[in-house]
């Protein structure tokens, strides 16, 4: 069981980079970013290219630099040529799958055995003190709270509330003398500044990246983020952004139960789709009972 | 301080849907006029506030504000210097937001990485307990919360918190129960005296239409069809409004939303 916990918090610190990133463009800017996948493998790929380079370090903000590139096209199409949001998701994805495979130098993965990670050089720092069998946690951890800080500090600032407006009025907005597709660009460059770093992370921490990295990455996030707001969803934003990091973590929890319970690891995303699934409708539903229930007892009585 | 010289729009032009929404319009203001706007259903008066604001560009004509021209200028940065209140209570704030969020976004003070102030807190709870809502003890509470009147009268807060050239009610008080209309049209009447706001209001009141403000429009088809102010206007009761108005454009005043007393 302790094993169970401990990947469940490797795995769900690094994952909830990317639930944070949704936290940022699907809860506050209202934009379900369908390139989320796409961006997680493009992070990952030249994350891991720049750490065979040598550059562990740097690794981190070029896959924070590419995210953020990735995201500004995902806006531009939305914003200056009319695309609709999602369709604008799914194109960037599209394409971006031949920018991961050329970054990749055209072989479908890459091996970091030997590479020198910020993993392998937590492990070496924290080398003989009691958190040294833990060291991939404290990476994550530490990139997550820095995430949160930065979330919550950017969130609070002017720009920030433009932000979460945008999502919530955009009349508001622009009557607000502030312009509806800077704000959007904004946010979604760094969602996937997030989103990049998250895929980064979790290839150097693997010691290995394949070009389907990122597949399905956006349903597992989005499943997380609906955990962490039925958990933490009421508060300020650095609760409700520490929350995400809860549903993250609950998430590869159950995941890891259901492993232990003999399911087939490739039932992953169908978990995580039911998850979601059962997330976005069950208000609906409930809006719908009354009605539901009203309409069967009625057909008793005329029986 | 506003200029409208010879607008025209046409909207659909060459479709059996065209429609001549304002016709060769030409309207100055006053700095600090208060000007009431009354007329039929399709007569031109949200038409000509969305020219204003920039929601479309208009076909011929200038539009100079303050002395600057915004004919052309794109609508997010003419609300720098233009306040609007629209009759649909939830659309000037943000429900997911708190007051003294939406309140910060709308003072805009400082540049974009700025946060709000314990400054900015304090100036805000003032100008709330001018409302006498109550809202200063709720700040942290989401807007959602609010009634319609109370959002109302917060988006008349954000729309003046930096006083603008030139305010823009759009029937603000009509989706509102008259008790609640009152208090906001009350809560309007002390802000723009504070500030000395150019303001054009819309209305379907008559009454309020002549009680309100130093100047009265009514439009019709596109046109400014009567302009009263002054001594004129101070002896003019609702029937004379409504009996000039029919010698100006040959039919009576007709508008489903009316209200005579």
């Amino acid at each position: 069981m302790l094993t169970v916990a401990q990947t469940a918090l490797e795995l769900g610190l690094i994952y909830s980079l990317t639930v944070l990133a949704l936290f940022l463009s699907y809860s506050m800017l209202n934009v379900c970013d369908l390139s989320t996948d796409g961006c997680f493998t493009l992070g990952a790929a030249v994350g891991a290219v720049v750490a065979v380079a040598g550059h562990p370090g740097l690794s981190l903000l070029a896959a924070m630099g590419v995210g953020v590139c990735s995201g500004f096209v995902t806006a531009l199409l939305q914003t200056k040529m009319g695309i609709n949001s999602l369709l604008a998701g799914i194109i960037v994805n599209t394409g971006l799958y031949s920018v991961n495979m050329a970054v990749l130098g055209g072989s479908p993965n890459i091996n970091m055995n030997k590479t020198v990670t910020v993993f392998s050089a937590a492990k070496s720092l924290l080398a003989g003190t009691p958190l040294a069998p833990f060291s991939d946690i404290v990476v994550g951890a530490v990139a997550a709270a820095l995430v949160i800080v930065i979330l919550t500090l950017f969130l609070n600032t002017r720009l920030g509330l433009a932000i979460r407006a945008t999502g919530d009025n955009p009349d508001m907005v622009r009557s607000s003398s502030i312009n509806p597709a800077f704000t959007t660009t904004v946010g979604l460059c760094v969602a996937n500044a997030f989103t990049g770093l998250s895929g980064c992370l979790l290839g150097q921490m693997q010691k290995s990246m394949d070009v389907n990295i990122g597949q399905g990455v956006v349903t597992i996030a989005l499943a997380s983020l609906l955990i962490g707001a039925t958990v933490l969803g009421r508060g300020g934003i650095a609760l409700r952004a520490f929350g995400m990091v809860v549903g993250a973590f609950i998430f590869r929890m159950v995941y890891g139960v259901a492993l232990r319970l003999d399911m087939p690891a490739f039932m992953l995303k169908l978990v995580s789709s039911v998850i979601v699934v059962l997330a976005l409708s069950i208000p609906y539903l409930k809006s719908q009972w009354p009605v539901l229930r009203r309409r069967l007892t009625a057909g008793k009585e005329a029986r | 301080m506003l200029d409208i010289s010879h607008i025209s729009k046409t909207f659909n032009p060459g479709t059996v849907n065209e429609k001549k929404a304002l016709t060769d319009l030409t309207l100055h203001l006053d700095p600090g006029e208060f000007v009431t706007i009354i007329g039929s259903n399709g007569a031109g008066k949200s038409t000509l506030f969305n020219a204003i604001c920039g929601s479309f560009l208009t076909d011929e004509g200038s539009i100079k504000l303050g002395g600057e021209d915004i004919t052309f200028m794109p609508e997010y940065r003419r609300a720098r210097s233009i306040g609007r209140l629209y009759q649909d209570p939830m659309r000037g704030s943000a429900p997911g937001m708190t007051i003294e969020e939406n309140l910060g976004l709308a003072a805009g003070s400082g540049g974009w990485f700025s946060h709000m102030t314990a400054r900015d807190r304090a100036r805000f709870r003032d100008q709330l307990a001018l409302l006498d809502m109550g809202l200063e003890d709720r700040m942290k509470q989401p807007v959602g919360l609010l009634s319609g009147g109370q959002r109302q009268a917060l988006t008349l807060l954000m729309a003046t918190v930096n006083p603008p050239k030139l305010l823009l009610l759009d029937e603000h008080t009509a989706a509102l129960d008259p008790g609640t209309a009152e208090k906001v049209l009350k809560v309007t009447r002390e802000v723009v005296e504070r500030h000395q706001i150019t303001t054009l209001m819309v209305t379907h009141n008559m009454h309020q239409a002549l009680e309100l403000g130093g100047r009265t429009l009514m439009m019709a088809a596109g046109r400014i069809v009567l302009d009263v102010s002054g001594s004129e206007r101070a002896g003019m009761t609702v029937d004379d409004l409504l009996s000039r108005f029919k010698a100006g454009t040959g039919k009576a005043l007709d508008n489903d939303r009316i209200l005579l007393s």
